[in-house]
């Protein structure tokens, strides 16, 4: 066993647990005991490779970057996953946890969502298995995100208002933790990174981790070496990056580079750089980094990118940070919107703000010429094509 | 022997009432006040909450509260300033409940060392897991002669409940149903067939329910099953009403009958 993956206990050395009130438990140890029975088993793992294939697109390119790569002068690779079905990596975790779902008898799904892509990615497998679906997302984001609340109830979700709280993806997290206690028998709860009580962060990782073994085997087509010397992506929960680092962690040759959202600065106010500005503590059932108050208040993080400001990150996140096995570095709004066009002029793909911030970090970083380096492009930029718009003036 | 054993083993045939409210709410400055009042009016022992950012556990009242408290400046060291008063003008058990976070922040030990300075007997922390106090806390708990309170839910298993039983030295907190607070008890046959299950295991540990205890018939029924009950919501909407303070004798009146 890996010193970076979860241990028998559900922690990543002291970061994990499930910090849970009772009302959660039976759920919650229902899963953590048959996860990875159900996961391992033949039948969930045809169903579920199918379904990446036919339905998601997978394997996604990877992409021999030509024009980024000699701007940078190095060999960059970016991994498609904004072209997988609903446009980002989140449906690799919701087709997991649906298969799973169905496996455990559940008849109803929550999820919570941020920008709303974990919750498109949700609605759409609650739409191909037919079971019915709540979506709790902050008014406020509801506000913000109008055409992917039109997708989520085109699908036949339903969709709730968090109202409490800052109204934002947190508060959300809070309200879809509350559905599932009052809802304890025939629910499940698709949480969308890898945070929550164990054994979600592994499970979410597991799912995801589809990433890093396709890029394996692309990159021993593409190169010859099944590893690269640098693997880039972004971090707000952090489950692109957890799924894209999961099959390198014990290559210690490949450097990590995890990418948080600086916001304005990270000593600006608003941000969300949580390594920097975060201490242990305990959020939404996990013991990891979070921002807060001396008195342990959460504090409402900030970032241009809503799919990064979460005011945690996944608690191995918080262990590869502290084991020093992962870089963290933070970009802030500006050099993110940057690097979002660029990619776009140089390369025509529009990225999504998120993905914008893992590649905003190539400018920062120095490589030797024959160096080949792994950007995970999550997602794509349809949904950003507004704040693009009103932060370049088209 | 701390103040809440006496009060189970003294308790006779008497139904046990504890009303729950949050620190600093309505005003910073109403949380010794309300403990005084509530003792005179009746009550037996109290659980007073202190607020957390994002209380999943609790319903729309609860939260209401916990965000008003917040902004009056309510925390875990402003909380212990107030309660150096404590026991000099409340007699009855006093226990704090609330989420871990905070505590965590605050330093688990330097927490049990401040409840027993200012007199409070137990606590209730309803996402501290079970094996993290037994393996981590539980010594620092005792040591301080802190009760610390675990929740059991219908869906719990009886194994758990056993185990649960083995490592509390209060009371058990018999959830009416699983749920955040503040939804109205609907005493259904299954409710009753739960009380029932609970009472014929014959627990070491006195019980008392809560959640969804929100007037004199929901009261009747549980204590009818249990040794006694607990009121939260109910009393901090009460909270939230001008006057309060002078309404607050009428209610427990009327919640006890």
């Amino acid at each position: 066993m890996s010193e970076y993956q979860v241990n028998e206990k559900g922690y990543y050395g002291h970061f994990g647990g499930a910090y849970i009130p009772e009302m959660l438990y039976p759920n919650v140890e229902e899963l953590r005991q048959q996860y990875l029975a159900i996961i391992h088993s033949d039948d969930f793992r045809q169903e579920f490779d199918k379904l990446l294939r036919d339905y998601v697109g997978r394997p996604s390119p990877l992409y021999p970057a030509q024009r980024l790569s000699e701007r940078y002068g190095t060999n960059i690779f970016l991994k498609r996953e904004d072209l997988n079905h609903t446009g980002a990596h989140k449906i690799n975790n919701t087709i997991g946890q649906i298969l799973l779902a169905e496996r455990l008898g559940k008849k109803r799904i929550i999820a919570e969502t941020g920008a709303g892509q974990h919750g498109v990615a949700t609605a759409t497998v609650c739409a191909l298995k037919g079971l019915k679906c709540v979506v709790y997302m902050g008014a406020i984001d509801i506000e913000r995100q109008a055409p992917n609340v039109a997708r989520m109830k085109m699908m036949g979700a339903e969709v709730i208002a968090a109202e409490s709280g800052s109204k934002t993806l947190k508060d959300a997290t809070n309200e879809a933790l509350r559905d599932w206690i009052n809802n304890p028998v025939d629910t499940h709860y698709i949480i969308g990174s890898v945070v929550g009580p164990h054994p979600y962060p592994d499970m979410v990782a597991r799912f995801q981790s589809v990433i890093s073994a396709e890029t394996r085997k692309q990159l021993l087509e593409k190169t010859g070496r099944e590893t690269p010397d640098h693997v880039i992506a972004c971090v707000g929960g952090g489950s692109n990056a957890a799924g894209m680092f999961y099959h390198f962690l014990d290559d210690h040759d490949v450097k990590l580079v995890a990418v948080e959202a600086a916001g304005k600065g990270v000593d600006s106010g608003e941000s969300a750089a949580t390594t920097v500005l975060g201490r242990e503590g305990v959020l939404h059932g996990s013991r990891s980094l979070l921002m807060q108050t001396d008195d342990g208040q959460v504090i409402e993080p900030y970032s241009i990118s809503a799919g990064l400001d979460y005011p945690g990150v996944g608690p191995q996140h918080a262990w590869l940070y502290e084991k020093g096995r992962a870089t963290y570095v933070n970009i802030t709004d500006d050099e993110a919107m940057q690097a979002g066009l660029l990619l776009t002029r140089l390369e025509g793909i529009i990225p999504a703000i998120e993905s914008a911030h893992a590649l905003a970090q190539l400018e920062k970083m120095t490589f030797k010429g024959d160096e080949n380096v792994v950007v995970c492009l999550s997602g794509r930029g349809d949904k950003d094509l507004d704040n693009y718009m009103k932060y370049f003036g088209f | 022997m701390n103040r809440i054993n006496r009060l189970f083993a003294d308790k006779g045939s008497k139904r046990i009432l504890s009303i729950y409210y949050t620190a600093g709410y309505p005003t910073l400055e109403s949380t010794v006040d309300i403990a005084e009042t509530l003792e005179n009016a009746g009550v037996d022992f109290l659980e007073i909450g202190f607020p957390y950012s994002d209380p999943v556990a609790d319903g729309p009242v609860i939260q209401h509260s916990s965000e008003a408290a917040l902004r009056n400046g309510m925390s875990l060291g402003v909380l212990f300033e107030q309660l150096k008063d404590l026991r000099r003008r409340v007699n009855i058990p006093v226990l704090l409940m609330g989420y871990v976070n905070p505590v965590l922040q605050y330093g688990v030990e330097s927490f049990c060392k401040s409840c027993k300075a200012v007199g409070v007997d137990g606590v209730i922390v309803p996402d501290l897991p079970m094996y993290e106090y037994e393996e981590r806390y539980r010594s620092v708990f005792e040591e301080n002669g802190l009760s610390n309170i675990f929740l059991v839910t219908p869906q719990t298993s009886e194994e758990r409940i056993r185990k649960i039983d083995d490592l509390s030295t209060g009371f058990i907190y018999l959830l009416s149903s699983s749920a955040t607070t503040g939804k109205n008890l609907s005493v259904s046959e299954n409710t009753e067939a739960y009380f029932s299950r609970i009472r014929a295991m014959q627990l070491k540990n006195p019980v008392a329910i809560g959640f969804g205890i929100s007037g004199h018939h929901a009261f009747t029924r549980a204590t009818d099953h249990a040794d006694g009950a607990i009121v939260g919501s109910a009393f901090v909407k009460l909270l939230g009403e001008t006057d309060y303070s002078r309404k607050i004798p009428q209610f427990i009146r009327q919640l006890k009958g």
